[in-house]
Protein backbone atom coordinates (compact mmCIF):
# COMPACT_ATOMS: atom_id res chain seq x y z
CA UNK A 1 0.00 0.00 0.00
CA UNK A 2 1.54 3.27 -1.10
CA UNK A 3 1.06 6.37 0.97
CA UNK A 4 0.72 9.67 -0.72
CA UNK A 5 2.83 12.29 1.00
CA UNK A 6 0.97 15.41 2.05
CA UNK A 7 1.77 18.31 -0.25
CA UNK A 8 4.46 20.56 1.17
CA UNK A 9 2.91 23.74 2.55
CA UNK A 10 3.63 26.81 0.46
CA UNK A 11 6.33 29.23 1.47
CA UNK A 12 3.73 31.88 2.23
CA UNK A 13 1.82 29.54 4.48
CA UNK A 14 4.94 28.41 6.25
CA UNK A 15 6.04 31.98 6.95
CA UNK A 16 2.63 33.15 8.17
CA UNK A 17 2.30 30.11 10.42
CA UNK A 18 5.79 30.74 11.71
CA UNK A 19 4.71 34.22 12.71
CA UNK A 20 1.59 32.94 14.42
CA UNK A 21 3.72 30.60 16.52
CA UNK A 22 6.30 33.32 17.22
CA UNK A 23 4.17 36.27 18.26
CA UNK A 24 7.20 38.40 19.12
CA UNK A 25 8.35 38.48 15.50
CA UNK A 26 4.82 39.07 14.30
CA UNK A 27 4.45 41.94 16.75
CA UNK A 28 7.62 43.64 15.57
CA UNK A 29 6.63 43.18 11.94
CA UNK A 30 3.14 44.58 12.53
CA UNK A 31 4.38 47.56 14.49
CA UNK A 32 6.96 48.45 11.88
CA UNK A 33 4.63 50.52 9.61
CA UNK A 34 3.24 52.72 12.38
CA UNK A 35 6.64 53.18 13.97
CA UNK A 36 8.10 54.24 10.64
CA UNK A 37 5.20 56.53 9.80
CA UNK A 38 4.62 58.21 13.15
CA UNK A 39 7.83 57.50 14.99
CA UNK A 40 10.23 58.41 12.25
CA UNK A 41 8.37 60.69 9.83
CA UNK A 42 6.09 62.51 12.28
CA UNK A 43 8.15 62.63 15.47
CA UNK A 44 11.23 63.20 13.34
CA UNK A 45 9.82 66.30 11.71
CA UNK A 46 8.43 67.46 15.04
CA UNK A 47 11.79 67.28 16.77
CA UNK A 48 13.58 68.74 13.75
CA UNK A 49 11.30 71.74 14.00
CA UNK A 50 11.75 72.09 17.76
CA UNK A 51 15.51 71.85 17.31
CA UNK A 52 15.31 74.88 15.04
CA UNK A 53 14.18 76.99 18.00
CA UNK A 54 17.77 76.66 19.26
CA UNK A 55 19.10 78.17 16.04
CA UNK A 56 18.97 81.88 15.44
CA UNK A 57 18.29 84.26 12.62
CA UNK A 58 21.04 86.57 11.41
CA UNK A 59 19.42 90.00 11.50
CA UNK A 60 21.40 91.32 8.53
CA UNK A 61 21.44 88.52 6.00
CA UNK A 62 18.09 87.02 7.09
CA UNK A 63 19.73 83.58 7.07
CA UNK A 64 19.34 80.96 9.77
CA UNK A 65 22.57 80.33 11.71
CA UNK A 66 22.73 76.64 12.53
CA UNK A 67 24.46 76.87 15.88
CA UNK A 68 23.09 75.95 19.26
CA UNK A 69 22.02 79.08 21.11
CA UNK A 70 19.32 80.38 23.45
CA UNK A 71 19.34 83.71 21.62
CA UNK A 72 15.99 83.14 19.93
CA UNK A 73 14.35 82.38 23.26
CA UNK A 74 15.84 85.42 25.00
CA UNK A 75 14.78 87.50 22.01
CA UNK A 76 11.26 86.16 22.29
CA UNK A 77 10.97 86.83 26.01
CA UNK A 78 12.51 90.29 25.90
CA UNK A 79 10.09 91.55 23.24
CA UNK A 80 7.03 92.94 25.05
CA UNK A 81 4.92 92.35 21.93
CA UNK A 82 5.45 88.61 22.27
CA UNK A 83 4.57 88.67 25.97
CA UNK A 84 1.37 90.53 25.04
CA UNK A 85 0.53 87.86 22.49
CA UNK A 86 1.11 85.04 24.96
CA UNK A 87 -0.93 86.71 27.73
CA UNK A 88 -3.74 87.56 25.31
CA UNK A 89 -3.96 83.97 24.11
CA UNK A 90 -3.76 82.59 27.63
CA UNK A 91 -6.51 84.90 28.91
CA UNK A 92 -8.75 84.00 25.99
CA UNK A 93 -8.17 80.26 26.58
CA UNK A 94 -9.08 80.56 30.26
CA UNK A 95 -12.23 82.62 29.67
CA UNK A 96 -13.37 80.39 26.80
CA UNK A 97 -12.80 77.25 28.87
CA UNK A 98 -14.80 78.57 31.83
CA UNK A 99 -17.69 79.68 29.61
CA UNK A 100 -17.75 76.32 27.82
CA UNK A 101 -17.95 74.55 31.19
CA UNK A 102 -20.85 76.75 32.31
CA UNK A 103 -22.86 76.18 29.14
CA UNK A 104 -21.96 72.49 28.83
CA UNK A 105 -22.80 71.41 32.36
CA UNK A 106 -26.61 71.80 32.29
CA UNK A 107 -26.80 70.03 28.93
CA UNK A 108 -24.54 67.19 30.02
CA UNK A 109 -26.40 66.90 33.32
CA UNK A 110 -29.79 66.74 31.62
CA UNK A 111 -28.49 64.08 29.22
CA UNK A 112 -27.13 61.94 32.01
CA UNK A 113 -29.87 62.26 34.62
CA UNK A 114 -33.21 63.11 33.04
CA UNK A 115 -33.26 62.14 29.37
CA UNK A 116 -34.86 58.79 28.51
CA UNK A 117 -33.16 56.37 26.14
CA UNK A 118 -34.61 57.90 22.98
CA UNK A 119 -34.02 61.52 23.94
CA UNK A 120 -30.52 60.64 25.03
CA UNK A 121 -29.70 59.23 21.59
CA UNK A 122 -31.05 62.35 19.93
CA UNK A 123 -29.10 64.61 22.28
CA UNK A 124 -25.89 62.69 21.58
CA UNK A 125 -26.47 63.18 17.89
CA UNK A 126 -27.26 66.85 18.52
CA UNK A 127 -23.89 67.31 20.22
CA UNK A 128 -21.88 65.11 17.85
CA UNK A 129 -23.13 66.62 14.59
CA UNK A 130 -21.71 70.11 15.15
CA UNK A 131 -18.52 68.53 16.44
CA UNK A 132 -18.03 66.65 13.20
CA UNK A 133 -19.46 69.13 10.75
CA UNK A 134 -17.05 71.38 8.97
CA UNK A 135 -14.94 73.59 11.22
CA UNK A 136 -14.62 76.28 8.55
CA UNK A 137 -18.30 76.27 7.72
CA UNK A 138 -19.15 76.71 11.38
CA UNK A 139 -16.73 79.63 11.64
CA UNK A 140 -18.17 81.12 8.49
CA UNK A 141 -21.69 80.96 9.91
CA UNK A 142 -20.65 83.45 12.60
CA UNK A 143 -19.53 85.90 9.93
CA UNK A 144 -23.17 85.95 8.92
CA UNK A 145 -24.44 86.29 12.48
CA UNK A 146 -22.03 88.89 13.80
CA UNK A 147 -21.91 91.11 10.70
CA UNK A 148 -22.91 94.70 11.28
CA UNK A 149 -26.01 94.29 9.09
CA UNK A 150 -26.60 90.75 10.39
CA UNK A 151 -29.12 89.02 12.58
CA UNK A 152 -27.76 90.10 15.98
CA UNK A 153 -28.11 93.76 15.12
CA UNK A 154 -31.52 93.07 13.59
CA UNK A 155 -32.83 91.34 16.72
CA UNK A 156 -31.43 94.00 19.05
CA UNK A 157 -32.94 96.75 16.93
CA UNK A 158 -36.29 94.96 17.08
CA UNK A 159 -36.04 94.88 20.86
CA UNK A 160 -34.86 98.48 21.03
CA UNK A 161 -31.57 97.39 22.57
CA UNK A 162 -29.01 98.73 20.07
CA UNK A 163 -27.73 100.92 22.89
CA UNK A 164 -26.51 97.79 24.70
CA UNK A 165 -24.53 96.69 21.65
CA UNK A 166 -22.96 100.12 21.23
CA UNK A 167 -22.08 100.13 24.92
CA UNK A 168 -20.45 96.69 24.63
CA UNK A 169 -18.43 97.70 21.61
CA UNK A 170 -17.31 100.90 23.33
CA UNK A 171 -15.64 99.00 26.19
CA UNK A 172 -11.97 99.83 25.55
CA UNK A 173 -10.15 96.49 25.78
CA UNK A 174 -12.68 94.06 24.34
CA UNK A 175 -14.77 96.27 22.02
CA UNK A 176 -14.22 97.21 18.40
CA UNK A 177 -15.89 98.62 15.32
CA UNK A 178 -18.40 95.73 15.13
CA UNK A 179 -18.95 92.37 16.82
CA UNK A 180 -17.02 90.68 14.00
CA UNK A 181 -13.97 92.81 14.63
CA UNK A 182 -13.77 92.68 18.42
CA UNK A 183 -12.54 90.24 21.05
CA UNK A 184 -16.18 89.65 21.96
CA UNK A 185 -16.66 88.12 18.52
CA UNK A 186 -13.52 85.97 18.79
CA UNK A 187 -14.65 84.81 22.23
CA UNK A 188 -18.19 83.87 21.14
CA UNK A 189 -16.90 81.91 18.14
CA UNK A 190 -14.30 80.04 20.22
CA UNK A 191 -16.98 79.06 22.73
CA UNK A 192 -19.29 77.92 19.94
CA UNK A 193 -16.66 75.87 18.11
CA UNK A 194 -15.24 74.03 21.15
CA UNK A 195 -18.43 73.56 23.18
CA UNK A 196 -19.09 69.91 22.16
CA UNK A 197 -15.57 68.95 23.34
CA UNK A 198 -16.64 70.04 26.83
CA UNK A 199 -20.12 68.48 26.83
CA UNK A 200 -19.02 64.93 26.02
CA UNK A 201 -16.45 64.36 28.85
CA UNK A 202 -18.72 66.00 31.45
CA UNK A 203 -21.54 63.78 30.31
CA UNK A 204 -19.32 60.70 30.46
CA UNK A 205 -18.30 61.56 34.03
CA UNK A 206 -21.91 62.14 35.08
CA UNK A 207 -23.04 58.88 33.49
CA UNK A 208 -20.58 57.06 35.74
CA UNK A 209 -22.02 58.49 38.98
CA UNK A 210 -23.80 55.44 40.45
CA UNK A 211 -27.50 55.89 41.14
CA UNK A 212 -27.04 54.19 44.50
CA UNK A 213 -24.74 56.98 45.68
CA UNK A 214 -27.35 59.61 44.91
CA UNK A 215 -30.08 57.52 46.56
CA UNK A 216 -27.92 56.96 49.61
CA UNK A 217 -27.38 60.69 49.92
CA UNK A 218 -31.14 61.30 49.72
CA UNK A 219 -31.87 58.48 52.20
CA UNK A 220 -29.46 60.03 54.64
CA UNK A 221 -31.50 63.20 54.53
CA UNK A 222 -29.66 65.39 52.02
CA UNK A 223 -31.84 67.71 49.96
CA UNK A 224 -31.37 67.55 46.15
CA UNK A 225 -29.35 70.78 46.15
CA UNK A 226 -27.03 69.48 48.84
CA UNK A 227 -26.60 66.14 47.07
CA UNK A 228 -25.76 68.03 43.90
CA UNK A 229 -23.10 70.14 45.53
CA UNK A 230 -21.55 67.52 47.79
CA UNK A 231 -21.93 64.32 45.75
CA UNK A 232 -22.58 64.92 42.05
CA UNK A 233 -20.38 67.96 41.48
CA UNK A 234 -17.18 66.48 43.01
CA UNK A 235 -17.69 63.28 41.01
CA UNK A 236 -18.29 65.22 37.79
CA UNK A 237 -15.34 67.54 38.27
CA UNK A 238 -12.74 65.28 36.59
CA UNK A 239 -15.01 65.37 33.53
CA UNK A 240 -14.93 69.17 33.53
CA UNK A 241 -11.12 69.08 33.74
CA UNK A 242 -10.97 66.51 30.93
CA UNK A 243 -13.14 68.74 28.74
CA UNK A 244 -11.04 71.76 29.62
CA UNK A 245 -7.97 70.01 28.23
CA UNK A 246 -9.57 70.15 24.79
CA UNK A 247 -11.03 73.65 24.96
CA UNK A 248 -7.84 75.07 26.45
CA UNK A 249 -5.42 73.44 24.06
CA UNK A 250 -7.55 74.07 20.97
CA UNK A 251 -7.90 77.77 21.83
CA UNK A 252 -4.16 78.07 22.48
CA UNK A 253 -3.19 76.81 19.06
CA UNK A 254 -5.91 78.13 16.80
CA UNK A 255 -4.99 80.81 14.28
CA UNK A 256 -7.98 80.76 11.95
CA UNK A 257 -10.65 82.17 14.31
CA UNK A 258 -8.68 85.20 15.56
CA UNK A 259 -7.69 85.81 11.94
CA UNK A 260 -11.25 85.80 10.59
CA UNK A 261 -12.67 87.73 13.54
CA UNK A 262 -11.12 90.21 15.93
CA UNK A 263 -8.91 93.19 15.36
CA UNK A 264 -5.42 92.86 13.99
CA UNK A 265 -3.65 92.01 17.27
CA UNK A 266 -2.11 88.55 17.14
CA UNK A 267 -2.73 85.33 19.03
CA UNK A 268 0.10 82.77 19.39
CA UNK A 269 -1.00 80.74 16.36
CA UNK A 270 -1.09 83.79 14.11
CA UNK A 271 2.31 84.94 15.33
CA UNK A 272 3.79 81.51 14.55
CA UNK A 273 2.14 81.54 11.15
CA UNK A 274 3.48 84.96 10.19
CA UNK A 275 7.01 84.26 11.47
CA UNK A 276 7.36 81.05 9.50
CA UNK A 277 5.69 82.49 6.40
CA UNK A 278 6.36 86.01 5.22
CA UNK A 279 9.02 86.83 7.82
CA UNK A 280 10.92 83.60 7.20
CA UNK A 281 12.05 83.49 10.81
CA UNK A 282 11.69 79.75 11.42
CA UNK A 283 13.68 79.76 14.69
CA UNK A 284 11.36 82.32 16.28
CA UNK A 285 8.28 80.50 14.92
CA UNK A 286 9.59 77.27 16.43
CA UNK A 287 10.32 78.95 19.77
CA UNK A 288 6.78 80.34 19.79
CA UNK A 289 5.26 76.90 19.21
CA UNK A 290 7.17 75.68 22.24
CA UNK A 291 5.12 78.09 24.39
CA UNK A 292 1.73 76.35 23.95
CA UNK A 293 3.45 72.96 24.22
CA UNK A 294 4.94 73.91 27.60
CA UNK A 295 1.68 75.47 28.81
CA UNK A 296 -0.19 72.29 27.82
CA UNK A 297 2.45 70.14 29.51
CA UNK A 298 1.94 71.99 32.80
CA UNK A 299 -1.82 71.90 32.30
CA UNK A 300 -1.81 68.15 31.70
CA UNK A 301 0.24 67.57 34.86
CA UNK A 302 -2.32 69.51 36.91
CA UNK A 303 -5.16 67.72 35.12
CA UNK A 304 -3.69 64.35 35.99
CA UNK A 305 -3.55 65.40 39.65
CA UNK A 306 -7.25 66.26 39.46
CA UNK A 307 -8.07 62.81 38.05
CA UNK A 308 -9.03 63.99 34.58
CA UNK A 309 -7.36 61.12 32.73
CA UNK A 310 -9.73 58.58 34.19
CA UNK A 311 -12.60 60.64 32.80
CA UNK A 312 -11.34 60.78 29.23
CA UNK B 1 -35.99 57.73 39.31
CA UNK B 2 -35.28 58.97 35.83
CA UNK B 3 -38.98 59.65 35.40
CA UNK B 4 -38.79 62.77 37.56
CA UNK B 5 -39.07 65.98 35.61
CA UNK B 6 -36.00 68.14 35.22
CA UNK B 7 -36.06 71.57 36.88
CA UNK B 8 -37.11 74.36 34.53
CA UNK B 9 -33.68 76.04 34.60
CA UNK B 10 -32.05 72.81 33.48
CA UNK B 11 -34.50 72.35 30.61
CA UNK B 12 -33.98 75.93 29.46
CA UNK B 13 -30.19 75.44 29.67
CA UNK B 14 -30.38 72.26 27.61
CA UNK B 15 -32.61 73.73 24.92
CA UNK B 16 -30.53 76.92 24.87
CA UNK B 17 -27.33 74.92 24.43
CA UNK B 18 -28.78 72.91 21.56
CA UNK B 19 -30.12 76.01 19.80
CA UNK B 20 -26.71 77.66 20.19
CA UNK B 21 -25.07 74.61 18.58
CA UNK B 22 -27.43 74.29 15.63
CA UNK B 23 -28.88 77.67 14.81
CA UNK B 24 -25.74 78.94 12.97
CA UNK B 25 -25.85 75.99 10.57
CA UNK B 26 -29.48 76.75 9.71
CA UNK B 27 -28.51 80.33 8.96
CA UNK B 28 -25.91 79.10 6.45
CA UNK B 29 -28.66 77.33 4.56
CA UNK B 30 -30.92 80.41 4.60
CA UNK B 31 -28.16 82.67 3.27
CA UNK B 32 -27.52 80.35 0.33
CA UNK B 33 -30.80 81.64 -1.09
CA UNK B 34 -30.41 85.35 -0.46
CA UNK B 35 -30.50 87.83 -3.35
CA UNK B 36 -28.03 90.14 -1.58
CA UNK B 37 -24.49 89.27 -2.66
CA UNK B 38 -22.38 92.01 -1.13
CA UNK B 39 -23.33 91.91 2.56
CA UNK B 40 -25.01 89.67 5.13
CA UNK B 41 -28.20 91.70 5.50
CA UNK B 42 -30.77 90.10 7.73
CA UNK B 43 -33.52 89.38 6.92
CA UNK B 44 -32.48 88.60 3.32
CA UNK B 45 -34.12 91.08 0.96
CA UNK B 46 -35.28 88.28 -1.37
CA UNK B 47 -34.82 84.59 -2.10
CA UNK B 48 -33.31 82.99 -5.20
CA UNK B 49 -31.77 79.72 -6.30
CA UNK B 50 -29.40 81.28 -8.83
CA UNK B 51 -26.30 80.74 -6.63
CA UNK B 52 -26.53 76.99 -7.10
CA UNK B 53 -26.17 77.56 -10.85
CA UNK B 54 -23.31 80.00 -10.32
CA UNK B 55 -21.46 77.48 -8.16
CA UNK B 56 -21.96 74.61 -10.62
CA UNK B 57 -20.44 76.75 -13.35
CA UNK B 58 -17.28 77.45 -11.38
CA UNK B 59 -14.45 75.16 -12.37
CA UNK B 60 -12.25 76.02 -9.38
CA UNK B 61 -14.96 74.65 -7.07
CA UNK B 62 -15.18 71.33 -8.92
CA UNK B 63 -11.41 70.97 -8.99
CA UNK B 64 -11.21 71.65 -5.26
CA UNK B 65 -14.03 69.18 -4.55
CA UNK B 66 -12.36 66.50 -6.66
CA UNK B 67 -9.00 67.02 -4.96
CA UNK B 68 -10.61 66.85 -1.52
CA UNK B 69 -12.46 63.64 -2.34
CA UNK B 70 -9.30 62.02 -3.75
CA UNK B 71 -7.20 63.03 -0.77
CA UNK B 72 -9.87 61.86 1.68
CA UNK B 73 -10.13 58.46 -0.07
CA UNK B 74 -6.38 57.82 -0.15
CA UNK B 75 -5.89 59.02 3.44
CA UNK B 76 -8.76 56.82 4.59
CA UNK B 77 -7.23 53.75 2.94
CA UNK B 78 -3.84 54.54 4.50
CA UNK B 79 -5.46 55.11 7.91
CA UNK B 80 -7.44 51.85 7.63
CA UNK B 81 -4.34 49.83 6.83
CA UNK B 82 -2.08 51.40 9.46
CA UNK B 83 -4.78 51.61 12.12
CA UNK B 84 -5.95 48.01 11.74
CA UNK B 85 -2.48 46.48 11.72
CA UNK B 86 -1.49 48.51 14.77
CA UNK B 87 -4.68 47.66 16.65
CA UNK B 88 -4.20 43.95 15.89
CA UNK B 89 -0.65 44.16 17.16
CA UNK B 90 -1.42 46.06 20.33
CA UNK B 91 -4.74 44.78 21.64
CA UNK B 92 -3.39 41.70 23.38
CA UNK B 93 0.21 42.54 23.99
CA UNK B 94 1.91 44.11 26.95
CA UNK B 95 5.44 45.27 26.39
CA UNK B 96 7.74 48.10 27.22
CA UNK B 97 6.94 51.05 24.97
CA UNK B 98 3.34 50.06 24.33
CA UNK B 99 2.05 53.23 25.98
CA UNK B 100 4.57 55.24 23.99
CA UNK B 101 3.08 53.89 20.77
CA UNK B 102 -0.51 54.66 21.76
CA UNK B 103 0.57 58.13 22.84
CA UNK B 104 2.24 58.58 19.47
CA UNK B 105 -1.01 57.75 17.70
CA UNK B 106 -2.99 60.34 19.69
CA UNK B 107 -0.32 63.03 19.44
CA UNK B 108 -1.16 64.34 15.94
CA UNK B 109 -4.73 65.22 16.95
CA UNK B 110 -3.88 66.49 20.41
CA UNK B 111 -1.13 68.90 19.40
CA UNK B 112 -2.34 72.14 17.83
CA UNK B 113 -2.69 71.68 14.06
CA UNK B 114 -0.25 74.49 13.41
CA UNK B 115 2.54 72.56 15.18
CA UNK B 116 1.96 69.46 13.05
CA UNK B 117 1.62 71.61 9.95
CA UNK B 118 4.85 73.56 10.36
CA UNK B 119 6.80 70.46 11.41
CA UNK B 120 5.71 68.53 8.31
CA UNK B 121 6.30 71.53 6.05
CA UNK B 122 9.86 72.04 7.20
CA UNK B 123 10.50 68.29 6.90
CA UNK B 124 9.16 68.30 3.34
CA UNK B 125 11.38 71.27 2.56
CA UNK B 126 14.44 69.65 4.11
CA UNK B 127 13.91 66.43 2.15
CA UNK B 128 13.49 68.46 -1.02
CA UNK B 129 10.09 66.99 -1.92
CA UNK B 130 7.70 68.93 -4.15
CA UNK B 131 4.36 69.86 -2.66
CA UNK B 132 1.72 67.68 -4.27
CA UNK B 133 -1.35 65.66 -3.50
CA UNK B 134 0.95 63.17 -1.78
CA UNK B 135 2.29 65.67 0.71
CA UNK B 136 -1.32 66.52 1.61
CA UNK B 137 -2.07 62.80 2.03
CA UNK B 138 0.93 62.31 4.34
CA UNK B 139 -0.37 65.05 6.63
CA UNK B 140 -3.93 63.73 6.62
CA UNK B 141 -3.10 60.07 7.15
CA UNK B 142 -0.99 61.08 10.15
CA UNK B 143 -3.97 62.37 12.11
CA UNK B 144 -6.57 59.98 10.61
CA UNK B 145 -4.94 56.79 11.93
CA UNK B 146 -6.27 57.44 15.42
CA UNK B 147 -9.97 57.18 14.49
CA UNK B 148 -9.52 53.76 12.87
CA UNK B 149 -7.18 52.54 15.61
CA UNK B 150 -9.58 53.56 18.40
CA UNK B 151 -12.59 51.91 16.79
CA UNK B 152 -10.83 48.68 15.86
CA UNK B 153 -9.03 48.19 19.16
CA UNK B 154 -12.26 48.79 21.11
CA UNK B 155 -13.96 46.11 19.00
CA UNK B 156 -11.06 43.64 19.28
CA UNK B 157 -11.10 43.93 23.06
CA UNK B 158 -14.71 42.77 23.02
CA UNK B 159 -14.03 39.86 20.65
CA UNK B 160 -12.73 36.68 22.23
CA UNK B 161 -9.31 35.55 21.10
CA UNK B 162 -10.31 31.86 21.33
CA UNK B 163 -12.06 32.18 17.95
CA UNK B 164 -8.77 33.06 16.31
CA UNK B 165 -6.95 30.25 18.10
CA UNK B 166 -9.63 27.76 17.10
CA UNK B 167 -9.37 28.84 13.50
CA UNK B 168 -5.60 28.40 13.47
CA UNK B 169 -5.83 25.05 15.29
CA UNK B 170 -8.26 23.78 12.69
CA UNK B 171 -5.67 24.43 10.02
CA UNK B 172 -6.64 27.78 8.58
CA UNK B 173 -3.81 29.98 7.38
CA UNK B 174 -3.25 33.40 8.87
CA UNK B 175 -4.77 34.87 5.73
CA UNK B 176 -7.87 32.69 6.00
CA UNK B 177 -8.22 33.44 9.68
CA UNK B 178 -8.06 37.15 8.99
CA UNK B 179 -10.49 36.90 6.09
CA UNK B 180 -13.09 34.63 7.71
CA UNK B 181 -12.76 35.23 11.46
CA UNK B 182 -11.19 38.61 12.22
CA UNK B 183 -12.62 40.68 9.38
CA UNK B 184 -16.31 39.84 9.95
CA UNK B 185 -15.84 40.73 13.60
CA UNK B 186 -14.28 44.12 13.01
CA UNK B 187 -16.11 45.02 9.77
CA UNK B 188 -18.46 47.64 11.21
CA UNK B 189 -15.71 49.09 13.39
CA UNK B 190 -13.61 49.49 10.24
CA UNK B 191 -16.51 51.13 8.48
CA UNK B 192 -17.15 53.54 11.34
CA UNK B 193 -13.47 54.38 11.79
CA UNK B 194 -12.99 54.78 8.07
CA UNK B 195 -15.91 57.15 7.77
CA UNK B 196 -14.70 59.28 10.65
CA UNK B 197 -11.26 59.38 9.02
CA UNK B 198 -12.87 60.40 5.73
CA UNK B 199 -14.82 63.23 7.35
CA UNK B 200 -11.76 64.37 9.29
CA UNK B 201 -9.64 64.50 6.14
CA UNK B 202 -12.35 66.07 3.98
CA UNK B 203 -12.72 68.94 6.42
CA UNK B 204 -9.12 69.59 7.47
CA UNK B 205 -7.72 73.02 6.76
CA UNK B 206 -4.92 73.89 9.20
CA UNK B 207 -2.40 71.14 8.43
CA UNK B 208 -3.41 71.28 4.76
CA UNK B 209 -2.44 74.95 4.40
CA UNK B 210 1.12 73.89 5.23
CA UNK B 211 1.38 70.65 3.26
CA UNK B 212 -0.37 71.79 0.06
CA UNK B 213 1.44 73.70 -2.62
CA UNK B 214 -0.62 75.61 -5.16
CA UNK B 215 -3.50 73.14 -5.05
CA UNK B 216 -6.71 73.97 -3.29
CA UNK B 217 -8.68 71.43 -1.32
CA UNK B 218 -12.30 72.34 -0.71
CA UNK B 219 -11.69 73.78 2.81
CA UNK B 220 -8.86 75.89 1.44
CA UNK B 221 -11.14 77.03 -1.36
CA UNK B 222 -13.77 78.02 1.21
CA UNK B 223 -11.14 79.78 3.29
CA UNK B 224 -10.06 81.85 0.30
CA UNK B 225 -13.74 82.62 -0.37
CA UNK B 226 -14.09 83.82 3.23
CA UNK B 227 -11.61 86.58 2.71
CA UNK B 228 -13.01 87.49 -0.72
CA UNK B 229 -16.06 89.74 -0.58
CA UNK B 230 -17.57 88.92 -4.02
CA UNK B 231 -20.28 86.32 -4.73
CA UNK B 232 -20.82 85.60 -1.05
CA UNK B 233 -23.86 83.31 -1.32
CA UNK B 234 -21.77 80.94 -3.49
CA UNK B 235 -19.74 80.17 -0.37
CA UNK B 236 -22.96 79.21 1.39
CA UNK B 237 -23.97 76.82 -1.35
CA UNK B 238 -20.51 75.22 -1.17
CA UNK B 239 -20.88 75.06 2.61
CA UNK B 240 -24.14 73.11 2.24
CA UNK B 241 -22.23 70.68 0.02
CA UNK B 242 -19.52 70.24 2.63
CA UNK B 243 -22.07 69.71 5.40
CA UNK B 244 -23.80 67.03 3.31
CA UNK B 245 -20.59 65.24 2.33
CA UNK B 246 -19.33 65.10 5.93
CA UNK B 247 -22.62 64.42 7.69
CA UNK B 248 -23.84 61.49 5.60
CA UNK B 249 -20.82 59.27 6.40
CA UNK B 250 -20.95 60.40 10.03
CA UNK B 251 -24.60 59.47 10.45
CA UNK B 252 -23.80 56.08 8.90
CA UNK B 253 -20.80 55.63 11.20
CA UNK B 254 -23.01 56.50 14.16
CA UNK B 255 -25.56 53.86 13.10
CA UNK B 256 -22.92 51.15 12.62
CA UNK B 257 -21.37 51.63 16.04
CA UNK B 258 -24.76 51.99 17.72
CA UNK B 259 -26.21 48.79 16.27
CA UNK B 260 -23.28 46.70 17.36
CA UNK B 261 -22.76 48.23 20.77
CA UNK B 262 -26.35 47.42 21.73
CA UNK B 263 -25.86 43.74 20.89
Amino acid sequence: MATVPAPAPSVFRRTTNYFFRHPKFALILMLLPIVIWLGVVYLGSLSAMLAQSFFSLDGFSGRVIREFTFRTYSQMISDPANIDIILRTLTMSIVVTMTCALIAFPLAYYMARYANYRTKGLLYLGVMLPLWSSYLVRIYSWRLILAQEGIVTWVLRGLGLTGVLDWLLDIPAIGGSSLSFSYIGVYVVFVYIWLPYMILPINAALERVPKSVIEASADLGARPGYTFRKVILPLAFPGVVAGSIFTFSLTLGDYIIPGVFGNSSFFIGQAVYSHQGTAGNIPLAAALTVVPIIIMGVYLLIARRLGAFDAL
Amino acid sequence: MHSERAPLVLRIGTIGGLVFLHFPLLLIILYAFTTEDASFTFPPPGLTTEWFGVLFARRDFWEALQLSLTVACISTVAALTLGTITALALYRSRFFGRDAISLMIILPISLPGIVTGIALRSAINIMGLDFSIWTIVIGHATFCVVTVYNNVIARLRRTSHTQIEASMDLGATVGQTFRYVVLPNIATALLAGGMLAFALSFDEVIVTTFTAGQQQTLPIWIFSQLTRPRDRPVTNVAAIFVIAVTLIPLLLAYRFTRDTSSN
